[in-house]
């Protein structure tokens, strides 16, 4: 087995709404080694989206200890947590949350920005990931002037433009047509053959179909975690390219 | 980032939004505008006000002698001749801080030309008067130490005097004027030094040696000074020693016990002019602090605004938080955005501010003074304005939960 690269114990998270104490995590441990693809589901409220949190850094746990790419991240302050979503993290978000009125290139270089890349390497780096996301023609069109595939697509570029170790992904094809969805997770298997681990959180199941783990969650706990062969996007894509060719 | 790029992406973000910052902006501009021309306009007056009363002579105390007493009705200084000649030749050996005394007699009389006449003003003044008064002859010489001692009837004419007489070009030098049946040679023209502080045409005026004026002019008591002495101290800072040093010589020349009523009065012009540039300067601060207040209130305005758009702008305070900025990185942006509108503002300010001095100044016809160190205090404080009031909502923005901001609708 490859080196962990995700090593969560016993972690659990507690919200304060008011006087009431929220369990959003109770009690969740977890190893993801390096190139693993994990789809999280779960129903609402089963702290799904809690786990995506702690686990992409945007959040510390209340308890318990996390591991990320060796470093321990729970009791990391905020600068330090910053400088771990910029270096070892790529987000790739629902509603793709790409700067308005910028570019595609600008919204890729961000990451750069922040991590003190200077100007001309940041250019070639950024289109470099538009060209792997197969954007490398659209780099000056601002996000209104692409289809949702086209700005879910600049998304990724961003995330995996710092080169992270793991790419998390909230409902990434929760805005997406069904065959557009299939192109996302295309690209997503291919990024995850060139070593990338990706989390990925969904609630549909035919999305699930495309990673190679599948981890349910209920209630703050994980309820199963399972290994499978995942469905190769592409070739599903294909298959539905012929399938509607076909069609009289 | 570096700060280049910080700069950039709040020039970017500024830009995007162009009709509000240049709103905002504006709040500062006309805060630094006022500041400029209040200042510039304010010291323009003072400069007016020193140059009126430099032109009434420099370092100047003038001495007039007692009052007239009879029946009760006093008659106020100078209608009793108690200053005697001797009296000033002792303050110009005696008064180590008197540098020109000279006295000012005055008449009033018809100065003809060959074919024209004109009455006018005519002093009888030694030498010193013109070194006073800082008023050099543009033609010709100047009434000399020897023409005092020979009474001689020569004359120097000012600048309306020639005009009324020999009409605007001419160069009389040479000629001869009969005053009072006496014919004068003039022998300069005095250069034109205008209106006076209080609106009188400082150039009708003839000139001609006190024993000249005494003696053709006026007549009179051969011993007594028959008008004022100006006395002019060694520096302005000399003043006060000067005016102390005449009361004590004068007192003394003319055996006033102590306690004794003074039978002379000594004004200092200098703590006139001192006390006219207060006033101007009092007015001048205060215009000064209103403007400084609408600074204050465009300072607020970008806080205010900034405010708007820390809330507007959550989404992407937590899309940069998510991509790898920190909390010092989102701190860095707003303030600099901030500093940005104050910082153009207060220059954007200047230059209309010493534009507006400019036109006001015309149209007062004062001289317009720029203060360099008004101009570098009200941009930094323009600056500084822009810290502290984008200070607390960059604050507001990075202390955001990235969770949260990613949420926000």
């Amino acid at each position: 087995m490859a080196d962990a690269l995700i090593e969560v114990e016993h972690i659990a998270k507690v919200y304060r709404m008011g006087d009431v104490e929220v369990h959003a995590l109770r009690d969740v441990s977890l190893t993801i080694s390096e190139g693993e693809s994990v789809a999280v589901m779960g129903p609402s409220g089963s702290g799904k989206s809690t786990l995506m949190n702690v686990l992409g850094c945007l959040d510390r746990p209340t308890r318990g200890s996390y591991h990320l790419a060796g470093q321990e991240v729970s009791t990391m302050d905020r600068n330090q947590l910053a400088r771990v979503r910029n270096r070892t993290l790529g987000f790739v978000f629902q509603s793709f949350n790409l700067l308005s009125r910028t570019s595609a290139q600008e919204n890729v270089e961000l990451p750069l920005l922040y991590a003190g890349v200077s100007g001309r390497e940041r250019h070639k780096r950024a289109r470099e990931a538009l060209d792997r996301v197969g954007l490398g023609d659209r780099a000056h069109h601002h996000p209104n002037q692409m289809s949702g595939g086209q700005q879910q697509r600049v998304a990724i570029a961003r995330a995996l433009v710092a080169r992270p170790h793991l790419m998390v992904a909230d409902e990434p094809t929760g805005n997406l047509d069904s065959r557009t969805s299939v192109e996302i997770m295309a690209l997503f298997q291919e990024l995850g053959r060139s070593g990338i681990t990706l989390l990925l959180v969904t609630h549909e199941p035919d999305i699930a179909r495309y990673a190679s783990r599948v981890v349910v969650m209920r209630d703050g706990l994980v309820q199963s975690d399972r290994r499978q062969t995942p469905l190769l996007a592409d070739v599903a894509a294909a298959a539905a390219e012929s399938f509607k060719a076909g069609v009289p | 980032m570096n700060a280049f790029q910080v700069f950039r992406v709040a020039i970017r973000a500024l830009l995007r939004n162009k009709l509000r910052s240049f709103l905002t902006t504006l709040g500062v501009v006309i805060g630094v505008a006022a500041v400029i021309a209040m200042v510039a306009i304010g010291e323009g007056a003072k400069a007016k006000v020193a140059e009126a009363f430099a032109s009434m002579g420099s370092n100047l105390l003038i001495v007039l002698s007692g009052s007239t007493t009879s029946g009760g009705a006093r008659g106020g200084f100078g209608s009793l001749p108690t200053l005697t000649w001797d009296d000033l030749k002792a303050m110009r050996t005696e008064c180590n801080a008197v540098r020109y005394v000279t006295p000012q007699l005055r008449g009033s009389a018809s100065v003809i030309s060959e074919d024209q006449n004109w009455g006018t003003s005519v002093y009888g003044v030694s030498p010193e008067f013109f070194a006073i008064k800082d008023w050099p002859v543009a033609s010709g010489s100047n009434i000399s130490p020897s023409d005092i001692e020979g009474g001689t009837k020569v004359v120097v004419l000012g600048q309306t005097v020639v005009e009324k007489l020999y009409g605007g070009s001419a160069d009389p030098v040479g000629q001869t004027v009969r005053i009072k049946n006496f014919p004068f040679q003039v022998i300069g023209v005095a250069i034109r030094k205008g209106q006076s502080v209080t609106g009188q045409d400082q150039d009708d005026v003839v000139f001609m040696p006190y024993t000249t004026f005494q003696a053709k002019i006026q007549g009179g008591l051969q011993k007594f000074v028959p008008g004022m002495l100006m006395v002019s101290a060694t520096s302005s800072d000399d003043t006060p020693r000067a005016e102390k040093q005449i009361g004590n010589l004068l007192r003394d020349r003319h055996h006033i016990p102590i306690g004794g009523d003074d039978d002379f009065s000594i004004r200092n012009l200098t703590e006139m002019a001192t006390a006219q540039q207060e006033g101007v300067n009092t007015i001048t601060s205060l215009l000064a602090s209103i403007a400084f207040v609408s600074l204050l209130v465009g300072g607020i305005g970008i806080m205010n605004i900034m405010l708007v758009s820390v809330t507007e702008r959550t989404r992407e305070i937590g899309i940069r938080m998510a991509v790898g900025a920190r909390p010092l990185d989102v701190l860095a942006q707003f303030l600099v955005e901030a500093l940005t509108l104050s910082f153009f503002g207060g220059v954007i300010g200047v230059v209309i501010g010493l534009l507006g001095a400019n036109l006001l100044a015309g149209q007062m016809g004062w001289p317009v003074l720029v203060r360099v160190d008004i101009i570098v205090i009200a941009v930094s404080f323009s600056g500084l304005v822009g810290v502290v009031f984008g200070l607390y909502p960059a604050m507001k923005a990075s202390r955001l939960d990235p969770i949260d901001a990613l949420r926000f609708e």
